[in-house]
């Protein structure tokens, strides 16, 4: 008993010791926890006290992003307010696939209501490859109200799919004035690269083309931005604040609508070009080139066949003749040739030279031909101007020489651009013995002069540059440079401001005012005159108008050959040229008419140019504006050279 | 020492016959409620997550409770058998086990999934427990080797599926009773030694590729800002934004935004530390000290050496989940898988977590006299 008592004790002695060693343990590991929750809570005070400021600007920078706010185009008008370009609301089909329970059969029941073509389905697919869940894509652009209507009824059926309204842009008037117009488009890599990035934030479309891109700085404005508090993947949550884009400005055109109209129609299906300018200021009144095209076809991306249509298309409808088209002025020119005769005193206006039908120089065996084989006899300058004689001509640009032609063509802007600024204007060229040794590497021959004095051989003008160089004639030696644009009325206060015309230009000054009244009593006579290669247009014009045919050779006739219009290919056959300004005694407008292989200057070009003026005669005087006449194919009376 | 009516007096009614500790409880009731508000939060309001997170709680609950009505004899009857259970199935787990998350973990018994190696965060401690208390303490030298190897096995195992979280947690669990059983200091200190310079072997042989990149992120988290480094990064972002008094319930940007990887698992104290500041932090801190000192507190009242050593052992335990998880969102240690306890999304560990509090319970009030 007494030993188990003791072992008893000893045990229980055991078990006091065995508690007080595990209490022991027990509070240093209290105290080794105390002192790793201290170590715990001095983390966190040094997080949440010291690092605060830290880390409260990284958790804002995670959480706010910047989203561009695109600003809204400016809208473009005709002199008179008509609108020619604007934004409208287009409605495009957007799916969020994230929210689409069954995708293939979403798009299989679009495809049931709504015609989806085969493009957009691949286009659609390759975008939401690379794009996130959550964000909408594309499926079908510019919806019309049927299919928008349609859709709304059905809505119900798919989730996650959506009609989405933006503004883009729209011509509404189509094909018209789209030379002057031109067009927007999506912004390419080449363009990313020269815009100003923060203006253009979140904007996807920039002019390309003709006003559009000529004013692009007023037009565009500039972006705004949005804060917004987006989540780890980027959707966004709510907006925070917003700073508002700046909308761009709008632009009124020199264009007038109305001349505009009437001039496309008079050119109706011709290749060509009509450019009309207000002689007194420089505006262009109308800027025709056809054929045209639909420009809203532009903005949203041309798909590649239409696209390569339009670019093998012969005709270039994409090719702004009025700008980059390149004429030989033909006998355009000669009014010029013979102003420049008449002030360097190469001939007197009463002095005649005798044309046999062909000039000769003087040791050379070649005969440069008169459009007129049988000849005209003894011309003296206004009977060759209303004649339109080759030979008279001839002589002038023999005796004035090439370096004091080109020189004094020189002064009416022909060879470099009028500065009007529209985009893709060339020069032509004003040929000189430096152009022909710097473009050809050859030296100059006199038989060489000869043809320009008739605007042949080199000489080449675009349309616009033959108006200006005739608004210029009409304005004895000054213009002021073509424009475009006319007023411009900013959207964020309204206001509105009338653009002063481009700073008058002196291109020659005249030395005797007698001489200029000469050469215009010339081309009054060839309208008005018995034998004018220009009579056809003078029945009923009641208004005097200065003016002179041309035709330019496309195709070169061997020394000896006739030309026989019917003989030759369509495209061979000779342009039609008309320029003109009027009223002859107090100039208001000028007139350049290029019709291609339109035959006959007189017959083609010239009454086109008169039904021109009469609207802009009857616009001026707020008359009704006449109907045009339809124009004629040919049916030329001469054959003006 | 006090007699059996103190004994008695003391217990309160709950403790005599749900055999349930009343502090414990409450403690425990106020974590998961935090922990629902803020898993609410930072699930973005889900409230079928939140449904989820309940039904778990009340299951593991009523296992706490289940287990609380076992004696520690019986329990120290079984332990034995619960161990060499335990072993089996982790041996199972690696050649039938099923994959999650890169590792093979989870053991299938029809539509019950299991993981042994939560088991094993109670039998470790409970073996070692046993083994030390058949003899008087402190223990023997081999006595320290053989619980050492009992620690080692089932780690090696756990290491092997891989799950480096629960491995910490099981080979601390074994080591507090080993400490807490009286070993040597100058073992102690030779122990410390060896495993200091086992660490180059540790890292060399040992580590997956995986671990050794969430060590190396730990000591420069820039180093890859979008991958590893990244939960650290925006769980400071988190922690530290939320400043003293924090960005408030339901309005933590980082959470609710969704910077924050894991925000409702692992990473969930740095969305409590966003949305209820330094002020929020120092309250939960201080909550958890309070369990935790409860159950030293418990084991220091045990009658027994095995209840003893098993509950002090499981409270430190419960330590070493709250420091490692905080430590490890606080950038403080390396990223280890280890939820926060009570309030972080997720099944298994919460019941082992209420089974360990269970025996607590079960310790404090299945206490007896001395002379019965």
């Amino acid at each position: 008993m007494a030993s188990k008592k003791g072992q008893g004790d000893n045990r229980l002695r055991d078990q006091i010791q065995e508690k007080r060693l595990f209490t022991r343990r027990a509070v240093l590991a209290g105290a080794g926890v105390l002192g790793l929750m201290g170590l715990l809570g001095g983390r966190m005070a040094h997080l949440q006290i010291s690092g605060h400021q830290h880390y409260a600007t990284m958790s804002q920078a995670n959480r706010v992003r910047l989203v561009p706010v695109p600003p809204n185009r400016g809208l473009i008008h005709d002199r008179n307010g008509v609108i020619l370009a604007e934004n409208r609301p287009t409605y495009q089909l957007m799916v969020i696939p994230e929210q689409v329970p069954d995708l293939e059969e979403t798009l299989a029941g679009l495809g049931a209501i709504i015609e989806l073509e085969e493009s957009d389905l691949t286009r659609f697919h390759n975008q939401r490859q690379r794009q996130r869940r959550f964000d909408a894509i594309p499926l079908k652009f510019r919806l019309d109200e049927r299919d928008v209507a349609i859709f709304a009824t059905n809505r119900h059926r798919f989730p996650g799919v959506e009609v989405e309204a933006r503004l883009s842009r729209v011509y509404p008037q189509g094909e018209h004035a789209v030379h002057a117009i031109g067009h927007v488009g999506r912004i390419n890599e080449q363009e990313l690269q020269r815009i100003d990035s923060s203006r253009y934030r979140g904007s996807t479309h920039i002019g390309k083309s003709g006003a559009e891109l000529q004013f692009e700085d007023l037009l565009h404005g500039h972006s705004g931005i949005e804060r917004v508090e987006a989540n780890a993947l980027g959707r966004v949550i709510r907006p925070l604040e917003r700073l508002d884009p700046n909308p761009g400005t709008d632009v009124y055109l020199t264009i007038d609508s109305r001349l505009q109209r009437i001039a496309e129609e008079v050119l109706g299906d011709w290749q060509g070009s009509i450019v009309a300018l207000d002689t007194r200021n420089g505006d262009i009144l109308a800027l025709v080139s056809k054929p045209t095209f639909d420009p809203n076809l532009f903005v949203h991306g041309i798909d590649r066949e239409t696209f390569q249509a339009l670019q093998a298309d012969p005709s270039r409808p994409l090719y702004n003749r009025a700008m980059r088209g390149q004429y030989p002025p033909g006998s355009t020119i000669k009014p010029f040739v013979a102003l420049a005769s008449l002030e360097n005193e190469i001939k007197r206006a009463s002095e005649r030279v005798f044309c046999p039908g062909f000039y000769t120089l003087p040791g050379v065996s070649h005969r440069w031909r008169c459009w007129q084989r049988r000849g005209h006899g003894h011309m003296n300058m206004e009977d060759s101007l209303v004649q339109s004689c080759d030979v008279y001509f001839y002589d002038v640009a023999y005796r004035l020489g090439i370096d004091r032609m080109q020189e004094y063509l020189g002064g009416f802007g022909f060879g470099r651009r009028t500065g009007s600024g529209v985009p893709g204007e060339l020069p032509g060229v004003l040929p000189s013995r430096e152009w022909k040794r710097a473009a050809r590497g050859e030296s100059w021959y006199h038989g060489e002069t000869l043809i320009t004095g008739i605007g042949q051989g080199f000489f080449l003008t675009t349309p616009m540059q033959l108006a200006h160089a005739t608004a210029v004639l009409a304005n004895k030696g000054s213009a002021h440079p073509p424009r475009l644009i006319k007023r411009i009325e900013r959207n964020d206060n309204g206001e509105v401001s009338d653009l002063p015309p481009e700073e008058k230009e002196t291109h020659f000054k005249l030395r005797d005012e007698s001489n200029w009244q000469q050469v215009v009593d010339g081309m009054i006579a060839s309208i008005r005159g018995p034998r004018g290669t220009a009579r056809s247009i003078a029945p009923g014009l009641e208004y005097e108008v200065a003016g002179k045919t041309g035709t330019a050779q496309v195709f070169s006739l061997g020394q000896d050959e006739k030309y026989d219009a019917d003989a030759i290919p369509v495209h061979l056959r000779d342009h039609a040229l008309f320029n003109c300004f009027a009223p002859a005694d107090d100039p208001r407008i000028s007139v350049a008419v290029v019709v291609e292989n339109g035959g006959s200057g007189g017959g083609v070009a010239a009454p086109m140019a008169r039904q021109v003026m009469d609207a802009w005669h009857a616009i001026e005087r707020g008359q009704p504006i006449p109907r045009p006449d339809p124009p004629e194919e040919d049916d030329a009376e001469t054959a003006d050279g | 020492m006090a007699d059996a009516s103190l004994i008695e007096q003391r217990m309160t009614r709950v403790q005599r016959h749900l055999h349930l500790d009343g502090q414990l409880l409450t403690a425990i009731a106020l974590l998961s409620g935090v922990g629902l508000a803020i898993l609410y939060s930072a699930s973005n309001q889900d409230m079928a997550e939140l449904q989820r997170q309940l039904v778990r709680l009340s299951v593991a609950f009523v296992g706490m409770v289940a287990i609380a009505q076992v004696p520690p004899k019986t329990l120290q009857r079984w332990t034995p058998w619960v161990f060499l259970a335990g072993l089996v199935m982790l041996v199972l787990v690696l050649l039938v086990g099923t994959y999650g998350k890169g590792a093979q973990r989870w053991l299938g018994f029809g539509p019950i999934r299991f993981q042994p190696a939560e088991l094993m965060k109670l039998a470790i401690p409970m073996m070692v427990a046993w083994y030390l208390s058949r003899r008087p303490l402190p223990p023997s030298l081999s006595q320290v080797l053989v619980a050492l190897v009992m620690i080692a096995v089932p780690t090696a195992l756990i290491i092997m599926q891989p799950d480096l979280g629960t491995a910490v947690l099981v080979t601390a669990a074994g080591l507090f009773v080993v400490f807490l059983a009286g070993l040597r200091w100058r073992v102690l200190l030779g122990a410390l030694a060896a495993i200091l310079a086992a660490i180059p072997v540790f890292w060399m042989f040992l580590m997956h590729d995986y671990q050794k990149q969430r060590v190396l992120t730990l000591f420069d988290p820039e180093r890859d800002p979008l991958g590893a480094g990244y939960h650290i990064i925006q769980s400071t972002i988190a922690i530290g934004s939320g400043g003293v008094y924090g960005k408030g319930w339901l309005n933590g940007t980082q959470s609710q935004l969704q910077f924050l990887p894991e925000r409702n698992t692992d990473f969930i104290f740095a969305v409590f530390s966003e949305e209820f500041g330094l002020v929020g932090v120092v309250q939960l801190l201080v909550l958890y000290l309070f369990i935790i000192w409860r159950g030293l507190y418990i084991a220091c009242q045990a009658q027994d050496n095995f209840s003893r050593l098993l509950a002090g052992s499981l409270a430190l335990t419960f330590f070493v989940y709250v420091f490692v998880n905080v430590g490890m969102v606080s950038g403080l240690i390396p990223v280890v898988g280890l939820p926060l306890p009570l309030i972080s999304y997720g099944g298994t560990s919460m019941v082992t977590l209420m089974a360990a509090f269970g025996i607590l319970m079960s310790v404090h009030t299945h206490r007896r006299m001395w002379s019965s």
